[in-house]
């Protein structure tokens, strides 16, 4: 018989429940004086560089109601294209941005609403370049497992159409749940947990 | 000193197996709120495999102290005094320096500072509910709290939550960014909840069961509990231009 492995397993999972907000963001369910602002907004300073749009995100659940409890974090590079983070070998990232962001919905509306600059291009293993592109991880009562995926942009067609994990989908009538139409300097993203218009989440 | 380059690998694939499903109806609200479809696989890039940090200058002198971080002056939290500490780890074993862990939780009598909570059991007017912590060199943390309470909530006629502490954990590559929640040594709630139930395997709900440490208790203080946190592994091979191996 060969040795064992011997690795651990991974602490399994748990919903963030519905008062992730009490640990996450206390200041916006109006616990003060504990930390003096909430981690991950805004993620835009005077300083950064780029070009500075606005995103407005809903999330619905499988009857098409918005989720009023949702939590969702994103992770970008920045305008050049590097990410703010040690294990970022290829430059240092502009220092006017962390490029992560946490944001609640709006408990009357579910709607997200921030600003952020647009992402320059990263690449995939083989060299070839990606789309401009968040990622974005959710969470909330109900979800068991934080669900990853992405946001493109959706005046970025021709880098979308040679996008390496768009081009990779087997249904490629999915990729229009990946995108985000924009109008003026707002890119609206809504994303359907279950049913017909299912986005797109990834197993990563 | 360490001279120990920043890792670039790809994470290990996680277990789907081991977490919770996404679709679970003994949990009510999963039912609408689990995509139907499988989730898409592709190899990592820089976009997953790099992540946040967090320096220690965001964290105040109370942040990991719950029993006195929204209490008046020289008051504290009601409720039975605890530590929790323990280790960030990955699959590996390696311990995870410098990451970000949160927490939040009920009070003594089950009660949560949110305004969507409306349980009867009243607010501690010294107690807010959430800390946070930065991990050492070596992957440790700790803080101060108070044993939260069980609580009802509207699933079945009569389920209540076991005495719980919810946990947010930041690796250092966004994929290994998890949310969970620790239960305490003994609860016999854990064991009839249909959020622990969930988990498909026995041994993984354990992996969420701090155990009691009488050695590491303050006495005439506060009891410890341990509760080792582990995220996923990462392969050691640089990343970039090259096949990925180990």
């Amino acid at each position: 018989m060969a040795q064992q492995l011997g690795r651990l397993k991974e602490s399994a999972s748990q919903t963030a429940g519905p008062y992730v907000h009490i640990g996450l963001t206390p200041n916006f369910c109006d616990i003060s004086g504990i930390y003096p602002e909430d981690l991950g907004q805004p993620l835009v300073n005077d300083k950064t560089k780029g070009e500075r749009v606005a995103v407005v995100m809903r999330i619905f659940d499988g009857t098409g109601t918005p989720l009023k409890d949702v939590l969702v974090e994103t992770w970008q590079a920045d305008a050049e294209g590097l990410y703010n983070s040690p294990s970022e070998t290829r430059g240092a990232a502009d220092p006017n941005f962390q490029g992560w962001g946490r944001f609640p919905s709006n408990m009357e509306t579910g709607e997200i609403r921030f600003e952020t600059v647009k992402p320059g291009r990263v690449p995939f293993p083989d060299g070839r370049m990606m789309a401009p592109h968040i990622s974005l991880w959710i969470v909330a009562r109900g979800i068991n497992l934080g669900l990853s995926t992405r946001m493109y942009f959706g005046d970025e067609a021709k880098a979308n159409d040679a996008d390496p994990v768009l081009t990779r989908l087997e249904h490629q009538n999915r990729i229009a749940t990946l995108i985000a139409p924009r109008d003026g300097d707002t890119y609206t993203f809504d994303i359907h947990l279950q049913g017909d218009r299912e986005t797109v989440f990834f197993d990563i | 000193m360490r001279n120990d380059r920043p890792e670039t690998g790809g994470f290990f694939q996680r277990d789907r197996l081991w977490h919770p499903p996404a679709l679970t109806p003994g949990y009510k609200t999963s039912v609408v709120r689990s995509p139907q479809r499988a989730p898409i696989a592709f190899p990592h890039t820089l976009s997953e495999v790099t992540g946040p940090t967090f320096g220690r200058q965001i964290l105040g002198e109370l942040d990991n102290d719950l029993t006195l971080n929204y209490a008046r002056p020289g008051e504290s939290a009601m409720g039975p005094r605890i530590i929790v500490y323990g280790r960030v780890l990955d699959e590996r074993g390696v311990g995870m320096s410098n990451v970000l862990v949160e927490f939040w939780q009920a009070n003594a009598g089950g009660r949560y500072r949110h305004k969507k909570d409306g349980y009867l059991a009243p607010l501690d007017p010294n107690f807010g509910g959430c800390g946070r912590t930065i991990t050492d060199e070596d992957g440790n943390y700790a803080f101060r709290t108070i044993m939260p309470g069980a609580y009802p909530w509207p699933n079945g006629i009569n389920d209540w939550r076991p005495a719980h502490i919810h946990f947010s954990v930041f690796g250092h590559g966004f994929v290994q960014r998890l949310i969970t929640q620790m239960y305490f040594e003994g609860d016999p709630m854990i064991w009839q909840c249909p959020i622990v139930a969930t988990i498909p395997d026995r041994r993984a709900v354990e992996g969420l069961i701090a155990a009691l440490d009488m050695q590491a208790t303050v006495p005439m203080d506060a009891r410890a509990y341990k509760f080792d946190i582990v995220l996923r592994g990462r392969r050691s091979t640089l990343f970039e231009n090259r096949l990925e191996g180990n």
